[in-house]
């Protein structure tokens, strides 16, 4: 995640407390999703950006996962969300993101 | 549980794009208060 977004994440945290937030990521493919996750969750894995150091312990979810779908009215999840679910694999990302959110 | 929580939505070019996912999270009634779509290159 680049230093720009983790710094706001930061301060979003300061702002409303981590235990009141969570991330919702839209990436195409599983690689890059645990770094983000841990980053938010353990810290900055690279120690180099804003939250190095930095356990925010916030849940992350990926857009399509059932958990986020199914608070998403149908006609929007039909419009917006259908196609993406086709062409992106949600399996890889809601196994690293599950076990990521159950170790919070 | 996502319900209740405030959003930080990361979309991403290549995938779902933040602005997509605010409008779809929003819709089902949650507060997004930052979004982003990030891009890998």
């Amino acid at each position: 995640m680049n230093f720009e977004n983790q710094g706001i994440i930061k301060r979003l945290a300061d702002q409303y407390g981590p235990e009141n937030l969570a991330v919702v990521l839209g990436n195409g493919e599983a690689n890059g999703v645990e770094v983000f996750a841990e980053t938010v969750t353990q810290g900055d894995p690279t120690y180099a950006g804003p939250l190095a150091g930095v356990a925010l312990k916030i849940p992350v979810y990926h857009v399509l996962e059932q958990e986020v779908t199914e608070l998403v009215p149908a006609n929007l999840r039909q419009e917006k969300l259908e196609l993406s679910a086709l062409v992106i694999d949600i399996e890889p990302m809601h196994e690293v993101l599950r076990a990521s959110r159950e170790k919070l | 549980m996502l319900k209740g929580k405030k959003v930080i939505a990361i979309g991403e070019r290549d995938g779902v794009p933040g602005p997509v996912i605010a409008e779809c999270l929003e819709g089902g009634g949650l507060e997004v208060v930052f979004q982003v779509t990030e891009c890998f290159v």
